[in-house]
């Protein structure tokens, strides 16, 4: 397990060196000078070059990508090219945002897949099996941010049950914000959920097929039995590792999903920066994005050999 | 099931059709603007309706579904295009450094989602069409890359692949000539699969700006547009948004049916 881990954490590292990279030398070649921008087309060149060396824009590329990856590593994610503010401080105050926002859809997706997928799974091939089918073939095919304009319509214009935009703040107490963020993660979690019901299904019925299941049900164990006790646990191997791609997806939908709600998280802040050229937030908020999903797969194939041994004597 | 294929297929022609004609014939222009007729309801002279500069949106629909079915199948294109050759040579050098490579690049590209890649690219190079192509169409290099190593590694323990060995024939061509035939079938399916899963990105790209710009109309971008005028026009919303469920729904169950035609065994992940 531990040789695992130990091959697991150096290829999660030359990953997150690799993506760091990669985004470093998208933006590099971006053209224009951010200083130029910032100042204006009037600008004195004695300015000019004195915002350039503020910035850190005189150094070499290898200086700045080192400097770049150091500050990211200490929380120091530069100064932005318009606000003028910490990075770091735009960022931490949009993740409370799209991260809650991510990780609640994540929560309704499994928590409404799960049932779906082991009731189609059970009932296979009867009607109750082909309405779930169909509906999640309808799910896929839904965009989640037009999904989500007729839920504030129906929702919040219509019924008046939610806001149909903006966000409360945390500071008004957690199910406030909670309420807030409750339209828009239904409308990330359904196309996800639809899919997760899928792969629960085939992955059950694949193990339903399996010879200890049999095996199970000729020692006298109930079908419910055999299902929860032998079938599940098995079943959840592929799961576990769709649940982690879906991480990636909630929090890349999120940021669509913020332009319906008029929330303030990621998204926002990311679209505004690209209208402003404040390439240094993009980066920034690229790298994290990336980071994050990066990370949850690394976590998901830790619980992976964590359920499966195989895995840790394969490795 | 027979009749998937066969729904699926006919949702699917309805809309490259609708794209095709508007090559040559629109409702009215696509682009007219007819200010005392908009926001007219479904139903009147207007079939589907006006938005709020009194465009007719049944000629929008159509001239869109061009944006929409271009930038999804060149996105597919580019993902065959570089993947299919990728995944072949990773199979062949299975175990390799080189293999390793492949693959783990390919883990690295996941972890940037289409989106990303987009905001990206728009970032630096500015929002278009073709940047969304390149956008949906790196994210499916991955994809394809992977399904067809995996079938193609399954292929290589064959006994009829051991012949061709036998007989002198290199890796290269091995998989040029017995491996690329026997993955067609899968390749096929998967590339329906993310040929809809390029339209839903694409809407959603041009939904939040970084797609086509206007004057080309596009799915998403009407979307946009409709989202201020829910309360008063809910059917400016309501067309685009069942334009892209069912061309996405015809491609999927047109998938779906594939597979179990071509070959009732295949098994193609879906992500």
């Amino acid at each position: 397990m531990v040789r695992y881990m130990l091959k697991r954490l150096a290829s999660l590292c030359i990953s997150l060196a690799v993506a760091s990279l990669v985004i470093f030398t998208v933006i590099e070649i971006a053209p224009g000078d951010p200083a130029s921008f910032m100042l204006g087309i009037n600008a004195q060149p004695e300015t000019l070059a004195a915002l350039r060396t503020e910035l850190g824009l005189d150094a070499s590329k290898v200086e700045r990508y080192l400097s770049w990856v150091g500050g990211l590593l200490t929380g120091d994610f530069g100064i932005s090219y318009t606000y003028r503010t910490p990075v770091a401080g735009m960022i931490a105050a949009r993740m409370w945002v799209s991260l809650p926002l991510a990780f609640y859809a994540l929560l309704l997706s499994t928590l409404i897949a799960f049932p779906a997928g082991v009731f189609a799974a059970a009932r296979r091939g009867k009607v109750g099996d082909m309405g779930v089918m169909g509906a999640t073939q309808l799910g896929v095919a839904v965009p989640n941010f037009w999904f989500a304009m007729m839920l504030v319509l129906v929702f919040s214009i219509n019924l008046r049950w939610f806001a149909a935009g903006g966000f409360v703040g945390w500071d008004k107490g957690f199910w406030a914000g909670v309420h807030a963020l409750t339209l828009p993660a239904i409308a990330l979690a359904l196309p996800q959920a639809a899919i997760l019901a899928r792969v629960m299904r085939s992955s059950l019925l694949d193990v339903l097929g399996e010879d200890y299941m049999r095996t199970a049900r000729a020692k006298g164990l109930t079908t419910r039995q055999t299902l929860w006790r032998h079938g599940l646990r098995n079943a959840l191997i592929p799961v576990l590792t769709i649940i982690g791609l879906q991480f990636s997806f909630l929090l890349a939908g999120s940021i669509i999903i913020e332009q319906v709600f008029y929330l303030p998280g990621l998204g926002r802040l990311v679209f505004q920066a690209i209208s402003a050229r404040d390439l240094i937030v993009v980066e920034s908020v690229v790298m994290l994005l990336v980071f994050s999903v990066i990370i949850v797969n690394f976590l998901v194939d830790l619980a992976y050999a964590a359920v499966d041994p195989r895995l840790r004597s394969r490795a | 099931m027979r009749n998937n294929l066969i729904l699926g297929t006919l949702l699917t022609s309805i809309f490259v059709f609708a794209a095709l004609i508007s090559f040559v014939w629109t409702p009215f222009p696509h682009t007219a603007m007819d200010i005392p007729n908009k926001l007219q309801s479904m139903g009147g002279e207007h079939l589907l309706g006006t938005d709020h500069f009194g465009r007719d949106i049944l000629s929008m629909i159509m001239v869109g579904a061009r944006t929409s079915i271009a930038v999804a199948l060149v996105a597919v294109g580019i993902g065959m295009g570089l993947g299919v050759p990728l995944g072949l040579f990773a199979a062949a050098k299975h175990g390799s450094l080189v293999d390793e490579i492949i693959m783990r690049g390919n883990d690295l590209v996941f972890a940037f989602p289409s989106l990303v890649i987009a905001i990206l690219i728009t970032a630096v190079f500015g929002a278009s069409a073709i940047n969304a192509i390149i956008a949906i169409g790196i994210f499916n290099i991955p994809v394809f890359a992977r399904i067809s190593r995996g079938a193609a590694l399954s292929l290589w323990k064959r006994d009829f692949i051991l012949a061709a060995r036998v007989a002198g024939k290199s890796a290269a061509r091995i998989s040029v000539e017995h491996i690329l035939p026997n993955v067609t079938n899968l390749l096929i399916v998967q590339g329906t699969i993310q040929f809809s899963l390029g339209i839903l990105a694409e809407a959603g790209l041009s939904y939040v700006g970084l797609g086509a710009q206007p004057p080309t109309p596009s799915w998403g971008r009407m979307l946009a547009d409709a989202q201020t005028m829910v309360t008063i026009a809910p059917h400016m919303a309501l067309v685009p948004g069942l334009a892209i469920i069912l061309t996405v729904l015809g491609l999927n169950l047109m998938g779906d049916g594939l597979r179990d035609y071509l070959d009732p065994r295949l098994r193609v992940t879906r992500i």
